[in-house]
């Protein structure tokens, strides 16, 4: 545990620093959601239709844009080599780097729903219910993620990659989110079958995500 | 406690670099391997290390922890530092500390044996290619592992760092460990040759 802890509370602490990419996410999200308002015009209704749809797409698209240095930071300095020969199973090590990761670039999302919500013209339950989905959903986003981060990480500049790879694994994850925040905030459909699906889908990336991302690292020895 | 390979092989990009390659190290012995670029002596270290998928032949330790397996022995000090240049000097040591299980009190000394004790508290950004290298010595000292695998052990080290690195390898000697090092210039203690490649 003391490994995992450490683990973790590097990565976090390397992505606080100056350039350490913690903020680049969130300044994103915020950069999509300010702007989309005024791409759409002054038209209320139309905005409170789209708002979590765009609130989800920005935290989708801002997760991508930091996943891809998960693995490759560590693979560029040596860590990774470090990592892979350490008593730390590689598989909870990929954890512990998912968990961190999620601290400092979806957590931040989460938290600064609330104020974009108010630019998209949505009411407290409306801003509530995508906090609550995008707090259920961003796990599966950087669980899914990692497996793309992991297989990209043999690739140089192997950004763009990530988000194709992704891309198929992240959709089911952006339909349940927004459907239940869209339900919540004008119904008619309950609230509660999506979410529970987006739960499902989240608890199960944790389980395959960190399986998979390890297997892609051993397959990626060189 | 005996390190063995027997007729390893390795391939890289489709290129065989060595095969056939025999040696043994005993608990207490150093063996310098040596060939010229590209001959394939860090090959050979991340082959040992479990960094590389082996392409034939068969490493073995006997009389190590029957539970572990042998790259989780060992120690790889490679070209790359595995130092992270936001954090200090003692947080980027106390990290590897935790993570690969050594001891809490170990650090301070290792830091004062390889003389970064006076910079502990520096981003190791700042840190030249030297001091580095002595940084990365400090993990060596900082968690205890029998086999310690060397790429170019030397390289950037004043004078003054060769010599300690010296001492510190013929103590790690003296406790009964394993050490590989791969290098181009003589590593200051008695060590066994391994020729490796065409030798000119």
């Amino acid at each position: 545990m003391t490994a995992l802890a450490a683990l973790i509370r590097r990565d976090v602490r390397v992505a606080l620093r100056v350039g350490g990419g913690a903020l680049i996410g969130v300044l994103f999200f915020l950069t999509v959601v300010v702007l989309m308002p005024f791409a759409v015009g002054p038209d209320l209704a139309l905005l409170k239709k789209l708002g979590p749809a765009i609130l989800w797409l920005g935290a989708l698209l801002a997760s991508l844009l930091t996943l891809d240095r998960l693995f490759m930071a560590d693979l560029e300095d040596g860590s990774l080599d470090l990592i892979l020969m350490s008593r730390t199973p590689l598989e909870l090590a990929c954890v512990a780097k998912a968990l961190a990761h999620w601290l400092v670039a979806g957590l931040p999302l989460i938290v600064a729903t609330p104020a974009l919500g108010l630019l998209l013209n949505l009411d407290g339950a409306a801003t509530g219910a995508v906090a609550l989905t995008l707090l259920a959903g961003t796990p599966a986003l950087t669980f899914t993620g990692m497996i793309g981060a992991a297989l990209a990480v043999t690739l140089r500049r192997g950004g763009l990659l990530l988000a194709v790879l992704v891309l198929p694994l992240s959709i089911p994850v952006l339909i349940f989110g927004v459907a239940a925040s869209q339900a919540a905030a004008t119904g008619p459909l309950s609230f509660g079958t999506p979410f529970s699906i987006l739960c499902a889908l989240s608890l199960a990336s944790l389980v395959i995500g960190p399986f998979a991302a390890a297997a892609s690292l051993r397959q990626g020895l060189d | 406690m005996k390190l063995s390979a027997r007729d390893l092989r390795c391939v890289r990009g489709g290129r065989e670099v060595f095969s056939g390659l025999d040696f043994t190290a005993t608990a207490g012995e150093a063996v310098a391997v040596i060939g010229p670029n590209g001959a394939g002596k860090t090959s050979l270290l991340r082959l040992i290390a479990g960094l590389l998928a082996s392409g034939g032949g068969s490493i073995a330790l006997e009389g190590g922890n029957d539970e572990l397996t042998l790259p989780e022995q060992a120690h790889y000090l490679g070209h790359r530092d595995a130092m992270k240049p936001a954090l200090s000097v003692g947080d980027n040591l106390a990290f590897w500390r935790d993570f690969l299980g050594g001891e809490a009190s170990d650090m301070e000394a290792a830091l004062t044996t390889v003389g970064l004790d006076h910079i502990a508290h520096l981003p190791a950004a700042f840190l030249s290619a030297g001091q580095r290298r002595r940084l990365s010595m400090a993990r060596l000292l900082a968690v205890k592992r029998p086999i310690w695998l060397l790429d170019e052990p030397t390289s950037a080290l004043d004078t003054a760092g060769q010599d300690a690195f010296a001492s510190l390898m013929a103590g790690h000697l003296a406790d009964g460990g394993i050490l590989l090092a791969a290098t181009h210039s003589p590593i200051g203690i008695p060590a066994q040759e391994l020729r490796i490649g065409t030798i000119a």
